[in-house]
C-alpha cells in the first residue's frame, strides 16, 4: 500500500514541478540557515570536555575586597569576583593539596629557536602549568608521557610539544629526549601531544581579547609552572592588578595582582562539598593572618558553570540564531501555505477516489506520504545549503582566528546534526502540512463530483 | 471606488491560506525590523572615528630574545632611528599599544583621588613626543610633549615619576563635567602614576573596540610621555602618503640590519588591523543581511505560489466577471486589493511582534530599544513587496479571457 501511496506523491509532485521545487526551496533554505546557526552556536557553546565536565572546577577567592573600584589591566566583572588567582592563592591550593589533581597555570610565550640556526626563532604560545594539566583534561600523548610531579617540585627544565611544534622542528620524529632551546634557555623533550585542543579553550578563557573566536585553539608548548616561575617565562595572559606594586618581578608574585587559572578535579559531591569549605576556611585563615579584612567569599564552578559564567557565547550568535530559528519559522508557513494551494486543487481527484472507496484514513496516508516527502527532500537540501553555509561562515570567521581548529570547529556538522536537519525538516513539513491534508480528507465526493 | 465585497468574500472562502500569508508577513516584518536595526548599528559602530591616521599607519609587533632582551631600552632607540631613515617613513615611535590592537592596558583616573566614585575607567598609551605625529592624532588643547617630558619605561613595576600627561577630550568631560581639566594633576588609582594633564587629544580610540562598558569608556584614553623598553613592544610607523607599501616592505629589513636577536611577531597596516576589529560586527552584519534578503525572497514566493493558486481556481468567476463587463484593470485591482488587505492584516500583528521581539532583545542582550522610523521603513517595505509578488498572478487573472466563463470546464 505504502509503495502506492509513493508512486501516487510522486507523480503529483512532478505534475506541478514549480510549486514542488518552491516548497522544497523554501523548506530547504529555512533548515539550512537554521543549520548553520545551530552548528556554529554548539561549536562555541558544546561541551569542550563531556566526560569530564561535571568534575573539573575552577576555585575563586575574592582577594580585591569591597573597597577596589578597579584594576589594572581591565575593568572589575559585575559581581566583583576576580576571575583568576594570585601567586600566593595558587602556591598554597597547590601546597594544600585538597582535591584528588589540582594544576596551576598561566599562559605564556616563548621564542623557539629554529634547528636550522640561520632561520630566526619563531615566537609561540605556551602554557607554564603542573604535570595533572594532562591527566586531569585527557590530554592525548604522541610520543613520550607528561613530566612527573617530581619534576614539578625540582623545576626540571622540561617541555612537551604540540604536534604541530614537533613537526616543524623535528619532522614529526619521536623526539623525546631530545634538546628544544627556548628563550636561550636549553629544555629537554618529555612528550609530545597529539592534535589537542578542546573548543573552547575552557581553561583560559582570558586571553580572548573580546573575540569569541579566540577561544579556539590550545597553546604549542608547554612547561612546568615551577620551572618557568624560576626562569621568569613572560606572563602573556590576563592580569588584573588592583594596585600595580613597584620593585619587581618578586614584588608582582607577591602581589594581589591575579593572573593564575586553577582548575581542581573533584570526583564526587561529597569531595566538592568538601572542597568549598576547604576554599572557605582558607579565604577565612587569610583573614586571620590580616591579609584580607572581608568575610570569605568564594566560589566552585565546574565547567559548564564557568563557560556560562564567562559568556563564552557571544551575543551576535545569539541573535543570529534567534534570527534563523524566526526565518524557519516563516518557512514553515510559506511551504503550508504552499501544500494548502498544492492539497486544495487535488480536489477533484481526491474525490474521485473516495467515491471509488477510498476511505478518508487512506487519502490522509496517501498525504501525509507526500508531505513526508517533500520533508526528506527539502532535509537533504538543507543539510547541502548548511554545508554551503557553515563554509561561508568559516571563511569569514577564519581570518579572525587564524587558527586551524576553528575550521574543523566550524566545518564539523556532525551525525547528530544530520539526523536532526532530516528529522525536524520531515517532522516541520508534517506539521504544516497537517492541515492541508485535513482539510483534503474533508472533500465532499459526491459534490465535487457534481461540480465536475 | 473598489469594491471591497468580493474581496472579502473570496478571501473568507480562503481564511486558512490568508491567515497564513498574514501570519508570515507579520514575523517577516518583525524580523526585517529587528535584523536591519541591528545591520544598521553594527555598520555605525564598524565606522566609528579612532583619531587617528589609518591610511598611512602601519605597526610592527617585536618580541627580543635572549640577552637581547636585557638590552632592550638600547636596541629599541636604535630601531626607531633605522625606521625613521627609511626614504618612505615620515615618523615611527614605540607603544605598549595603539587603537585596534585589541589589548592595551586599561585602569582608572580621577581628578579626585580621595572620592572613589570619582573614577572613571580608562586605556593608557605610553608614547613619546613622536607619538602624536606618527598616529596623526589632533590637540583641542594644551601642548605635546616635549623631549624632557620623556622618561624610560622598563616594566611597570619600575615606574619613574612623570611631570605630564595627554587626555582625551571624551575623557576629560567624564573627569571634569563643568571645568576645565588643562593643568590639573589626574591620578591613575591602580598605577603609582600622578601628573598635570598638559594637552587634550581631540579624538584617540580605546586600543579594544569590543572592550566592555561600550561607548561609555570607547574614547577614555590617556597618553603617559614613557618610551617603552621592554623586551616585547610595538613600533607604530607613519609612511609618507603613497608610501605604506614600501615602507612596510623596508621596515623588516631595517630592524634586522639592527639586530637578528629578535621575533617579529607580525606586521599589519592600521587599515587591515580595523577591518579585523570590526570583523565580528561586519560578519553578523553580513549575515543578517543574507537572511533579510532571503526572507523577503521566500515570502515573495510564497504570495506568488498562493495567489497564483487562487487564480486558477476562480478562472470561471474571473471569466465570469470579464464577461459581465469588468476591465482587466477591475480583475487585476481586485488581486491587489486582495493582497493589501491581507498584508494590512500582517503588518498589524507584525509590529506587536517586532515590539514584542525587540523589548525582548534590549533585555537578554542589552541592546538598543527600536526606533520606531525602521517600523515605518519595513511597513512600506512590506507593503510593497506584497503588491510586486501579486503583480504576475494578477497579471494572469486579468489575462483570463471572458470567453471562459461559456466554457464548461
Amino acid at each position: 500500500m505504502f509503495g502506492y501511496y509513493f508512486g501516487l506523491a510522486l507523480r503529483s509532485l512532478r505534475r506541478n514541478v514549480v510549486l514542488t521545487a518552491l516548497m522544497v526551496i523554501t523548506i530547504g533554505v529555512g533548515i539550512g540557515a537554521s543549520m548553520t546557526t545551530l552548528s556554529i552556536f554548539r561549536a562555541m557553546s558544546g561541551d569542550p570536555i563531556p566526560q569530564k565536565s561535571r568534575q573539573l572546577f575552577v576555585p575563586q577567592i575574592d582577594n580585591f575586597g569591597p573597597t577596589v573600584t578597579g584594576a589594572f589591566g581591565g575593568a572589575l566583572p559585575a559581581d566583583r569576583m576576580p576571575r583568576y588567582l594570585t601567586y600566593t592563592d595558587a602556591v598554597a591550593l597547590m601546597r594544600a593539596h585538597a582535591a584528588e589533581r589540582q594544576a596551576a597555570m598561566y599562559r605564556t610565550s616563548a621564542a623557539v629557536a629554529s634547528p636550522n640556526s640561520a632561520a630566526l626563532p619563531v615566537l609561540e604560545s605556551g602554557r607554564a602549568t603542573y604535570t595533572a594539566f594532562f591527566t586531569m583534561f585527557d590530554v592525548p600523548f604522541e610520543y613520550g608521557a607528561p613530566w612527573s610531579a617530581a619534576d614539578d617540585a625540582a623545576r626540571a627544565p622540561l617541555v612537551v610539544l604540540s604536534r604541530k611544534l614537533n613537526d616543524r622542528l623535528f619532522g614529526g620524529a619521536n623526539s623525546v629526549g631530545r634538546i628544544v632551546t627556548l628563550n636561550d634557555e636549553e629544555y629537554r623533550v618529555a612528550g609530545v601531544i597529539q592534535d589537542w585542543g578542546p573548543v573552547p579553550r575552557f581553561y583560559d578563557l582570558g586571553a580572548g581579547g573580546g573575540s569569541t573566536f579566540a577561544y579556539f585553539g590550545a597553546e604549542q608548548i608547554f612547561v612546568p609552572f615551577t620551572t618557568a616561575i624560576a626562569r621568569h617565562l613572560s606572563q602573556a595572559g590576563d592580569l588584573r592588578c588592583p594596585k600595580v606594586p613597584q620593585g619587581g618581578e618578586d614584588a608582582l608574585l607577591h602581589s594581589e595582582c591575579i593572573m593564575f587559572q586553577m582548575w581542581v578535579e573533584l570526583p564526587n559531591l561529597a569531595s566538592v562539598r568538601a572542597y568549598r569549605t576547604f576554599l572557605t576556611n582558607y579565604a577565612a585563615e587569610q583573614r586571620r593572618l590580616g591579609r584580607f579584612n572581608w568575610a570569605p567569599r568564594i566560589a566552585l564552578r565546574d565547567v559548564r558553570q564557568w563557560l556560562a559564567y564567562q559568556h563564552v557565547v557571544s551575543n551576535d550568535v545569539s541573535v543570529l540564531m534567534l534570527v534563523s530559528f524566526a526565518f524557519l519559522l516563516v518557512c514553515l508557513l510559506n511551504g503550508g501555505g504552499l501544500m494548502l494551494a498544492k492539497f486544495m486543487s487535488r480536489s477533484p481527484q481526491v474525490s474521485v477516489r473516495r467515491a471509488l472507496g477510498a476511505d478518508s484514513r487512506a487519502i490522509f496516508t496517501q498525504c501525509l506520504v507526500e508531505t513526508g516527502m517533500i520533508g526528506l527532500v527539502a532535509g537533504v537540501v538543507g543539510i547541502a545549503l548548511s554545508i554551503v553555509g557553515l563554509l561561508i561562515a568559516q571563511g569569514m570567521f577564519i581570518r579572525s582566528a587564524g587558527n586551524s581548529r576553528t575550521l574543523a570547529a566550524l566545518t564539523h556538522l556532525n551525525g547528530g546534526d544530520v539526523v536532526i536537519a532530516v528529522v525536524l525538516s520531515v517532522a516541520a513539513t508534517l506539521l504544516a502540512g497537517l492541515y492541508p491534508t485535513w482539510r483534503a480528507t474533508r472533500v465532499q465526493p459526491a459534490w465535487q463530483l457534481k461540480v465536475q | 471606488m473598489i469594491a471591497l465585497r468580493p474581496i472579502l468574500s473570496s478571501l473568507s472562502r480562503n481564511k486558512v491560506g490568508a491567515a497564513l500569508i498574514a501570519l508570515q508577513m507579520a514575523v517577516t516584518l518583525a524580523i526585517l525590523c529587528n535584523a536591519v536595526y541591528i545591520i544598521q548599528q553594527r555598520m555605525a559602530r564598524a565606522a566609528r572615528p579612532s583619531g587617528i591616521d589609518e591610511a598611512d599607519d602601519f605597526a610592527i609587533a617585536n618580541q627580543w630574545i635572549g640577552t637581547a632582551a636585557a638590552d632592550a631600552g638600547a636596541l629599541i632607540q636604535a630601531d626607531v632611528a633605522a625606521l625613521r631613515a627609511i626614504p618612505a617613513v615620515a615618523d615611527a615611535y614605540i607603544t605598549n599599544s595603539f587603537p585596534f590592537d585589541g589589548g592595551g592596558a586599561t585602569t582608572q583616573i580621577t581628578l579626585h583621588p580621595d572620592q572613589p566614585r570619582s573614577r572613571r575607567t580608562t586605556t593608557v598609551y605610553l608614547g613619546d613626543q613622536h607619538a602624536m605625529d606618527t598616529l596623526g592624532f589632533r590637540l583641542s588643547a594644551g601642548r605635546n610633549f616635549n623631549a624632557s617630558d620623556i622618561r624610560d619605561f622598563r616594566s611597570p613595576l619600575k615606574l619613574p615619576p612623570i611631570n605630564g600627561m595627554l587626555v582625551t577630550r571624551a575623557l576629560a568631560e567624564q573627569l571634569a563635567p563643568a571645568g576645565k581639566v588643562l593643568g590639573r594633576v589626574a591620578t591613575l588609582v591602580s598605577l603609582p602614576v600622578s601628573a598635570p594633564i598638559v594637552g587634550v587629544i581631540d579624538t584617540l580610540q580605546a586600543p579594544n573596540v569590543n572592550a566592555p562598558g561600550g561607548n561609555a569608556v570607547a574614547y577614555n584614553s590617556v597618553v603617559l610621555p614613557y618610551r617603552v623598553g621592554t623586551p616585547g613592544a610595538a613600533y607604530v610607523v607613519r609612511a609618507k602618503p603613497g608610501g605604506l607599501a614600501q615602507a612596510m616592505k623596508a621596515a623588516p629589513a631595517a630592524l634586522a640590519r639592527v639586530s637578528r636577536q629578535r621575533v617579529i611577531t607580525d606586521e599589519f597596516s592600521l587599515a587591515e588591523e580595523r577591518r579585523a576589529a570590526y570583523s565580528g560586527d561586519r560578519t553578523l552584519a553580513l549575515m543578517l543581511t543574507l537572511v533579510c534578503l532571503i526572507l523577503l525572497a521566500v515570502t515573495a514566493f510564497g504570495i506568488v505560489g498562493l495567489t497564483s493558486y487562487w487564480v486558477s481556481q476562480r478562472r470561471r468567476q474571473i471569466g465570469i466577471r470579464r464577461a459581465l463587463g469588468a476591465t482587466r484593470g477591475a480583475i487585476m485591482q481586485h488581486f491587489q486589493t486582495e493582497n493589501l488587505l491581507i498584508t494590512a492584516g500582517g503588518i498589524v500583528v507584525g509590529v506587536v511582534l517586532a515590539v514584542a521581539g525587540n523589548l525582548w532583545i534590549v533585555k537578554s542582550f542589552a541592546m538598543g530599544r527600536l526606533p520606531y522610523e525602521y517600523l515605518l521603513v519595513g511597513v512600506v517595505a512590506l507593503l510593497v513587496l506584497g503588491q510586486l509578488a501579486a503583480l504576475w498572478p494578477a497579471l494572469r487573472a486579468a489575462s483570463v479571457p471572458p470567453a471562459v466563463a461559456t466554457r464548461n470546464v
